[in-house]
């Protein structure tokens, strides 16, 4: 940054050196890009209707299964309508919502076209659980372990947060704040039920 | 021989005495204990609020399982790793040093010492310009260079040199 | 209808900005004097404008015209009068209306200084400073923020616009939704004001650097006309963190006073660096040197305003302290593109004209030493904006949330703060020009003696903690230099004036305001650092919950819990629930303190105000905390004990008057000082 004087008489004033100029210059557009960066996440959600959801294993609490297995996969429910519901055993108004989502469940569990996922987001497992109990919750309930399913929808989560995935894999609804009703969620629920995208790649 | 029988008897008996007496503290973690493990982390869900003062339902509850694991014996590395798995690493006061964090924990050190550098290249090529220059009296006087004052000229000196650094 | 009129006022001054800029760039190219003036009463004219719109504003928060979203969103009827009016900036558009206005009032102040001397400089000036005054107003005018929208019903639903939209019916809510409790004390009610002040007087020495690189006037007259700006800009700056902190302290309710959150260490980044310009900037004016690198400064200064502000209202970073999202993010970017881009375009273009004679006699002189405050002021600075930006990065690129806290801060910047204050007791025994270790060690010797007894009497008292006995020494050192320089110099003059000891010192003093201001300054930040090491070192804690007549001990305290009462004061909108407790100390009952929870009923939220004894000694802190129900049968409480902690605001009334006594002109502006060098040197004029 700094040059070195050669002598005493008024000597030649050198500017500053390129390669200098190039550094300052890549620095500090690096910092714009980086912080505009953030700004562009910070303003927008991560997830949008229509965006493709990314794949995410979901492991569940001991009891709860789909299909036999413990942990499942979203990309193995490619085909089917998902409904992701995110809640937490000290959140007051997933209470309100908790029997209703129960209810829709058992009224589309039998055809297997439709699967609820619970995920408790940064609640205790203790705490989860005697919350499922106490409304006697049968879909798949899972941990949101590191916080990192709920940072894939969104940045600033709320519970209660629903997201309702189509046939094809893409998020079609969005629900924040809990449910008044049970026909509420069939309304939801039910044109995504329509589209019969064909599976597979 | 049998004074050493005797005094390993009775250390055995005394180890025996103090490890019964501390597991006999099975009791529940005081809020104390809770505190000093909840304050190096920080709440998951409000922001920036550390885990010992944040007031929501939320984090009494994870105080609460956090005196359920200190209970249960783990120490207060596992309590923190437990809380950074399942929660997220924002919980953590400072970033695990894995992966890009180890960014944050280098950068610092490196800007410093090249500051450092800097500086110091800077200061001997300035001090070198100066060798290369005709060298004056030194001296008390009406001089811009002071030596460490000790004359009785001190206050003259001093004097000069505060009118000349004035506003 | 009132509302509607601010607006218009508002869109006026802003109008009437542009005008100021235009003009003064016509007028500078064209070299037409009258154009500048025109240029300079309009930026005169802004302030009244402003004024009128921040009275409209005032009034209609007094008298609860909810109708106004931002009078909706900040006030209620139960809010006293005095809290209504510091509702102004307790929002976002409220506060960007409140920094416009501190802004015009600083930049017609500059305004009318006298100008003679420095004709060249005025319309870079008015260009600069009228360009960020309608950034600010354009953020209220045209980004969602303005502060005088009001609520009208459409087919949409109620929403608050600018202008009555078609079909649109007014609407007026019964109540407002408050001030967040937290903002209604009276710490939070001066910090924001005294900030702002601090960071919006930084434009002025920011404007006179920008004149100064596109005029070419780079010689140190520039330098001259913003030390004074910014001394009480850095002024302003220090009692709005020092105002922060003991404002944390005494409400937030988790006994300390700074917890390395990014919008505080937004504000103190700039503080930082304005620190290092405050001491380089006397090496240019002794030595000539350093142009180039307090022109820096001061650039790095401003940007870091801009920067920091940018961050915590655009939602970028997540804090505490944080405004809410709001669409002004991006307009601020640009700003601060602008910004950056245009000074170091600036700054290199001009480079070679900031070159200055630089010689060093010695590494170890008292120009070295200055260099090497800068040194650790800037290190510091790194680890911060280092610690501020990578979560930021973190997310980006890993799209894992990381926090950066405390822990990071002080094992970085605690050694070099270390450093700082070692600095600060040897610098100003080093002489400039030609310095030796053996000169060096001479002029030091006397004072670090009785410095050293402070660690040994520590250590035999039973303190042994390594860091508290480095900590005491180097504040005991500091005070011990200064003091010893200062009864030096009063010496030796009291010998050759023949005066008494005390008129010596006084017209000594007088005669260098600034060294002697930034002497008492240097003590005042070792008595807050007392307070510091104290708390931060030798901090207990503890929590329990009592039944009615149970006590807790501390540090030889003990509490006990006597009753708690919960009544609602229908008025003020808060329920109260305050416990009794006894303390004594060492058996001995030295009074009763009252802890107690508010809860809001506007805003649904809680404060938890502690009950504290203060001493100089310590402090006793207590909380009482809802980690249980309270009630007789049962209450939680937190006691912290903080030793010495109060040296801390003893510190920064002492600083207080340091900077006042730095910042009040000298006695004598007749005598005009000129800088004696060895090589052909341009005269300086005092300002």
């Amino acid at each position: 940054m700094t040059e070195e004087q050669t002598n005493t008489t008024p000597a030649p004033k050198r500017g500053v050196r390129l390669s200098t100029q190039i550094i300052i210059w890549v620095v500090l557009m690096a910092l714009l890009v980086l912080v505009g960066l953030g700004l562009k996440k910070a303003q927008n959600p991560i997830i949008s209707i229509g965006s493709e959801i990314p794949d995410f294993p979901l492991t569940m609490f001991e009891g709860y299964s789909y299909q036999g297995a413990s942990e499942v996969n979203i990309s193995d429910l490619q085909g089917k309508v998902v409904v992701i519901n995110f809640w937490a055993s000290w959140c007051k108004p997933c209470e309100q919502e908790a029997a209703e989502l129960e209810e829709a469940w058992r009224f589309y569990e039998e055809d297997g076209e439709v699967v609820f996922l619970g995920i408790a987001w940064t609640d205790t497992p203790d705490n989860a659980k005697s919350y499922l109990e106490r409304f006697d919750i049968t879909y798949p309930n899972g941990p949101d372990l590191g916080s990192r399913i709920s940072s894939i929808f969104n940045r600033n989560l709320g519970v209660p947060e629903t997201y309702f995935i189509g046939r094809d894999g893409v998020l079609r609804s969005i629900k924040i704040g809990p449910f008044t009703s049970v026909q509420e969620i069939q309304a939801t629920i039910n044109p995504l039920l329509a589209d019969n995208i064909p599976t597979g790649e | 021989m049998k004074r050493l029988f005797w005094i390993t008897t009775l250390i055995l008996v005394l180890s025996t005495l103090t490890v019964a007496t501390v597991s006999a503290q099975g009791s529940t973690p005081t809020d104390d204990e809770v505190n000093a493990i909840a304050k190096q982390m920080y709440c998951p869900v409000c922001e920036n609020t550390p885990l010992d003062v944040c007031p929501t339902t939320a984090c009494k509850e994870w105080r609460e399982e956090i005196r359920g694991m200190l209970a249960d014996g783990k120490s207060e590395a596992e309590i923190k790793q437990h809380f950074a798995d399942y929660y997220g690493a924002r919980v953590l006061a400072e970033p695990p040093r894995t992966g890009l964090n180890w960014l944050l924990y280098v950068l610092p050190p490196i800007a410093i010492v090249a500051g450092v550098f800097v500086l110091f290249r800077a200061l001997r090529a300035w001090s070198q310009a100066s060798t290369s220059s005709p060298q004056r009296a030194t001296g008390a006087g009406a001089d811009e260079d002071e030596a460490a004052p000790s004359s009785d000229d001190e206050y003259i000196a001093r004097m000069e040199e505060e009118l000349r650094k004035r506003d | 209808m009132l509302a509607d009129f601010g607006f218009g006022v508002l869109i006026v001054t802003f109008v009437v900005a542009l005008y100021s800029v235009i003009a003064a760039i016509i007028g500078e190219r064209k070299q037409s004097a009258q154009m500048v003036e025109s240029a300079r009463r309009a930026q005169l004219l802004t302030f009244p404008l402003l004024s009128l719109a921040a009275g409209v504003l005032i009034y209609l928060l007094v008298n609860n015209h909810f109708d106004v979203s931002f009078v909706y969103e900040v006030t209620s009827r139960s809010m006293p009068t005095y809290l209504k009016v510091t509702a102004w900036w307790g929002g976002q558009a409220g506060s960007l209306l409140f920094w416009a206005w501190l802004l015009s009032a600083f930049t017609s102040a500059v305004t009318l200084r006298k100008w003679e001397r420095d004709r060249e400089f005025l319309p870079w000036v008015i260009v600069v400073s009228s360009i960020t005054l309608a950034f600010f107003l354009s953020l209220n005018i045209f980004f969602n923020e303005n502060p005088f929208a009001r609520f009208y019903q459409t087919i949409d639903g109620v929403q608050a616009y600018d202008f009555r939209p078609v079909g649109g019916i007014p609407i007026t809510p019964q109540d407002g939704q408050g001030l967040n409790p937290l903002l209604r004390h009276p710490g939070m009610i001066i910090h924001p004001p005294m900030l702002y002040l601090g960071f919006v007087s930084f434009v002025i020495p920011f404007a006179f650097a920008i004149a100064a690189l596109v005029t070419g006037r780079t010689d140190d007259r520039w330098t001259r006309i913003t030390r004074r700006w910014t001394l009480w800009a850095w002024l302003f700056l220090s009692l709005g963190l020092v105002l922060g902190g003991r404002w944390a302290y005494d409400v937030l309710g988790w006994g300390g006073y700074w917890g390395w959150d990014p919008v505080e260490i937004a504000a103190f980044m700039p503080w930082l660096t304005g620190t290092a310009f405050l001491h380089s900037v006397m090496i240019q004016e002794h030595k000539g040197m350093l142009k180039q690198w307090n022109m820096i400064l001061i650039i790095l200064t401003y940007s870091l305003v801009i920067f920091g502000t940018f961050l915590t209202r655009s939602g970028v970073l997540s804090s505490v302290h944080a405004f809410a999202q709001s669409a002004i993010g991006p307009m601020f970017f640009g700003f601060i593109g602008v910004t950056f881009i245009t000074s170091i375009a600036l700054l290199i273009w001009r480079w070679p004209e900031l070159k200055s004679e630089t010689e060093m006699k010695s590494m170890i002189s008292r120009e070295a030493f200055f260099l090497l405050n800068n040194l650790l002021f800037l290190s510091v600075l790194v680890v911060c904006f280092v610690g501020v930006i990578y979560p930021l990065a973190s997310e980006l690129f890993t799209g894992q949330k990381v926090t950066v806290g405390p822990p990071y801060y002080e094992r970085a910047n605690g050694p070099i703060f270390g450093a700082m204050m070692a600095l600060m007791g040897i610098a100003p025994l080093s002489a400039w020009g030609k310095s030796t270790a053996l000169t060096l060690g001479r002029a030091l010797w006397k004072p670090t003696i009785p410095a050293l007894f402070i660690p040994m009497l520590a250590y035999l008292a039973g303190y042994r903690q390594v860091v508290a006995l480095i900590g005491f020494f180097l504040v005991a050192f500091v005070v011990s230099v200064t003091l010893y320089d200062t009864f030096r110099s009063a010496r030796a003059r009291q010998r050759a004036q023949k005066e008494n000891f005390f008129t010596a010192l006084a017209r000594l003093a007088g005669r260098n305001r600034r060294r002697y201001g930034g002497y008492i300054i240097h003590i005042s930040m070792m008595l807050m650092a007392i307070g510091i090491l104290g708390i931060e070192i030798f901090q207990t804690e503890t929590q329990g919950t009592l039944a009615q007549g149970e006590s807790l001990q501390l540090a030889g305290y003990t509490v006990e819990y006597e009753e708690v009462a919960t009544w609602p004061d229908e008025g003020a909108g808060v329920q109260y629930t305050r416990a009794v407790v006894d303390v004594s100390k060492d058996g001995e009952y030295i009074g009763q303190l009252y802890p107690r929870i508010d809860f809001y009923f506007d805003s649904q939220q809680t404060m938890t105000i502690p009950g504290q004894r203060s001493t100089l000694q310590d402090d006793l802190y207590i909380l009482l905390v809802d980690w249980q129900p309270v009630s007789s049968v049962g209450a939680t409480f937190k006691i912290y004990h903080n030793p010495l902690v109060n040296w801390l605001w003893v510190g920064s009334l002492v600083f207080i008057t340091g900077m006042l006594f730095a910042a009040w002109p000298d006695k004598d502006p007749s005598l005009r000082p000129v800088r004696v060098n060895k090589r052909a040197a341009e005269p300086s004029a005092a300002d």
